[in-house]
């Protein structure tokens, strides 16, 4: 037993591969945050008055909350004015062809598997349009023009503020208001760029649509937003994923993302997670800080959160949906893998306001090493929600024994129609199960990958196609280590 | 092919094999027969390789190579398949997709490469085709919500795949119905050969009608007391094991 144990151990000592940097010319600002700093990201980027209003309005308002104490998360004090607000790749202005990007830049995503050209990816079977964000600012976005005949507007949070300012003044922290929470008011504060969409009437949105986040210059917080509408009888389906070096230090990421669902409009977001968890001993590593939030606001309208969280020293992030319009239905599927010193409390809202509502949470927490793994989820069925409806089920692995899973549900049940239904276990991946996979002569790393992916496979099905090999992949890689 | 020579085995300090001395050649089948908590299972488990089950004394050897050195999944790639008296179940995990897997570990294990879609689900319809088996278990979760019977046969459906030089059969004919029981059988002669070997571990007679042993061996206590070809097999059908017991009895005042 013991020893079976310990090869479990050894086997989710695993490495970082995407761990290196690029030697770009950066633009950076001395680190440090005050209302000039405000000014100045709002200057760079050329805004408009009213949004360097609520930038500003978010800063004052930041300064008067206090870090959130509520998570099962523990981390070193972290000093806002250590950090780097704005760094850009320098040639960044107005790339229209691939030849004007650096190509130390291009390699950098070479390396993370992702072509930004688009010669390459129509090769594929189908297209997925990207929008390429390292350390905030928004470096490239594929198939703009494809998309554009469609009326689908695809580009950096920068350019849609330039082009359509009148959107984002319309949409901007109507889903998350600058005063929700202590990081969604930095974020409002500070946020450099990001990815912006919007989805017309009635249009299916023909390629998946792909935002790449990179952390690369040191000691610099990402702060990207996104913003995503989709209007009536429209549907997109959204990929995100995210990398950044090995370093020592913590970095700081406060991302925001906004989804807003019209009438009978169907919005699937996905997320591969996979920033630097920090090394073996916990040193290093991303603190991931998000705030996500879709608003179901049109009747029958849908979001769906899909997300494979594996990276980040400290995860606290509750993709949640409010369920407003009448017959709107919000989903929830989540993989968080935590390994070696790794913590994750990591969940969902949903908040039933309208009638007929329907949520689905699953959610799939594995731990391995001596990590812990949270869940931790609302369900709040308002006065109003007729007839609300929700499914919960939150499954906990561990492997090995020094690792902890946690499970936090809240219920708030306000309307007695409602019918809400939990389920929830906690197993240890099993000593038979690998006995007899190994009977049958797959080896160690193998047997646990398959599983493990057998665990998960409820989730990975909801992950479009290419993302979920990828994403399966990803896991092996979190969970692999050296088994000799 | 397999020698096992003075095997003692524990678990937490309690002897459960007590000198077992089993030679395996191939082209045999061994029958192995013995009452409950006897140790058949135990057996079957350590030559698998299952790692709770210490080995306090003894030696096993499988093709002149000290089988007690290798990793269950080496021993399993080595050509030593176990079909479990308990098969375990593995949810999302496609039937179709585990086959896979294990026929590719095993071709991997040999320096072969993996054979192409086309091939694999050849060889996955013709062998669900021999042994009576519906396609749709393909596509269900391994084991997951099988039937007793169905397992059992999931067991021999993933021997016959892997087709094993030796096999263990830890008691696949408990559960199985009268037809799933001669399917089954036809399955193991058809994969008989003058290279493989099967031990057939068994609490009925009726399995041998059906799968000729070239020895029948009873165990006891933790110790092989009594082998004999065929013809023990339905002794102990009519006469049970007390006149067993009496014997190893009778031996040790
Ligand atoms: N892991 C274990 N821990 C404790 N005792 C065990 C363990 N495994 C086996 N035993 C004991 O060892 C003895 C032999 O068990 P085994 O399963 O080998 O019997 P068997 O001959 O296969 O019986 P059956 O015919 O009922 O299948 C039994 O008394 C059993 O309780
Ligand atoms: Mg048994």
């Amino acid at each position: 037993m013991a020893e079976s144990m310990q090869v479990l151990e050894d086997h989710t000592n695993s490495e970082y591969k995407y761990g290196f940097t690029t030697d770009i010319e950066m633009d950076v600002f001395p680190k440090g945050l005050s209302e000039d700093v405000v000014r100045a990201i709002s200057a760079k980027k050329n805004e408009p008055e009213f949004l360097l209003e609520w930038r500003l309005k978010a800063y004052r308002h930041w300064l008067t909350m206090t870090e959130p104490k509520w998570p099962n998360v523990n981390y070193p004090k972290i000093d806002y004015q250590d950090i780097i607000y704005y760094a850009a790749p320098k040639e960044r202005p107005e790339i229209d062809s691939l030849d004007e990007v650096d190509p130390e830049l291009l390699k950098t995503f070479e390396k993370l598997g992702i072509s930004l050209d688009e010669q390459k990816r129509l090769t594929g079977v189908t297209g997925i349009a990207v929008d390429a964000v390292i350390d905030s600012v928004s470096v490239k976005t594929t198939f703009k023009e494809t998309l554009a005949e469609q009326g689908i507007i695809f580009c950096s949070f920068s350019e849609a503020v330039q082009d359509h300012p009148e959107l984002i003044k319309k949409y901007l922290g109507t889903v998350v208001p600058y005063t929700d929470n202590y990081f969604a008011a930095l974020n409002s504060a500070v946020f450099s760029d990001g990815s912006f969409c919007y989805i017309p009437k009635g249009v299916r949105c023909p390629m998946e649509l792909s935002t790449y986040f990179r952390i690369n210059t040191a000691n610099t917080g990402q702060f990207e937003r996104t913003l995503l509408i989709a209007d009536e009888s429209s549907y997109v389906s959204y990929l995100e994923g995210c990398t950044a070096p090995m370093r020592d230090e913590n970095q700081l990421h406060a991302a925001v993302v906004e989804l807003i669902a019209m009438d009978d409009a169907y919005i699937k977001y996905s997320t591969v997670q996979n920033w630097y968890p920090g090394n073996k001993d916990g040193v290093g590593g991303i603190f991931n800080f998000v705030t996500k939030r879709g608003m179901c606001g049109g009747k029958n309208s849908k979001i769906s959160w899909t997300q494979v969280e594996t990276g980040s020293a400290v995860t606290w992030k509750y993709p949640s949906c409010i369920l407003k319009g009448d017959g709107s239905v919000g989903e929830f599927y989540s993989i968080a893998v935590t390994n070696n010193m790794q913590q994750a409390d990591t969940g969902t809202k949903m908040i039933h306001i309208g009638k007929n509502t329907s949520s689905t949470i699953i959610s799939k927490g594995i731990s391995a090493g001596r990590s812990h793994n949270s869940y931790r989820g609302l369900v709040k069925v308002g006065r109003r929600a007729e007839n609300a409806r929700n499914f919960s089920q939150c499954d906990s692995l561990l492997m090995g024994d020094k690792c902890g899973a946690h499970t936090f549900p809240y219920l708030e049940i306000e309307n007695q129609t409602a019918q809400v239904e939990h389920e929830a276990t906690t197993s240890k991946i099993g000593e038979d199960q690998m006995f007899y996979c190994k009977q049958r002569g797959l080896n160690e790393e193998d047997a646990i990958n398959l599983i493990v992916n057998g665990y998960c496979k409820d989730v990975f099905n909801e992950l479009p196609m290419e993302f979920a090999v990828e994403a399966q992949k990803l896991l092996a890689v979190s969970l692999e280590g050296s088994v000799g | 092919m397999l020698n096992i020579r003075d095997l003692h085995v524990a678990v937490e300090d309690m002897a459960i094999l007590k000198g077992i001395n089993l030679e395996i050649k191939p082209g045999e089948v061994h029958a192995i027969m013995g009452p409950n908590g006897s140790g058949k299972s135990t057996l079957a488990q350590v030559i698998a390789g299952k790692d709770e089950y210490e080995v306090t004394s003894g030696t096993i050897t499988y093709k002149n190579e000290d089988l007690l050195d290798l990793e269950v999944d080496e021993r399993a790639r080595a050509g030593i398949f176990l079909a479990f008296q308990y098969p375990v179940e593995i949810p999302g995990v496609s039937t179709a997709h585990f086959l896979k897997s294990i026929v590719n570990a095993g071709r991997e294990g040999r320096g072969e490469d993996e054979l192409s879609a086309v091939e694999m689900l050849k060889l996955l319809r013709s062998k669900t085709q021999m042994l009576g088996m519906d396609q749709k278990f393909l596509s269900r979760a391994l084991n997951d919500g099988f039937s007793g019977g169905e397992k059992k046969k999931n067991e021999i459906l993933q021997m016959a795949v892997l087709n094993p030089k030796l096999a263990i059969l830890d008691e696949t004919d408990s559960g199985l119905d009268i037809d799933a029981l001669k399917i089954v059988a036809d399955g193991v002669n058809a994969m008989r050969n003058n290279d493989n070997a099967f031990i057939v571990v068994t609490h009925y007679q009726r399995l041998l009608n059906y799968i000729e042993p070239d020895f029948v061996h009873v165990l006891y206590n933790g110790q092989i007391v009594k082998s004999g070809d065929k013809s023990l097999a339905l002794k102990l059908e009519e006469k049970g094991y007390d006149w067993i017991k009496e014997e190893v009895a009778s031996a040790t005042v």
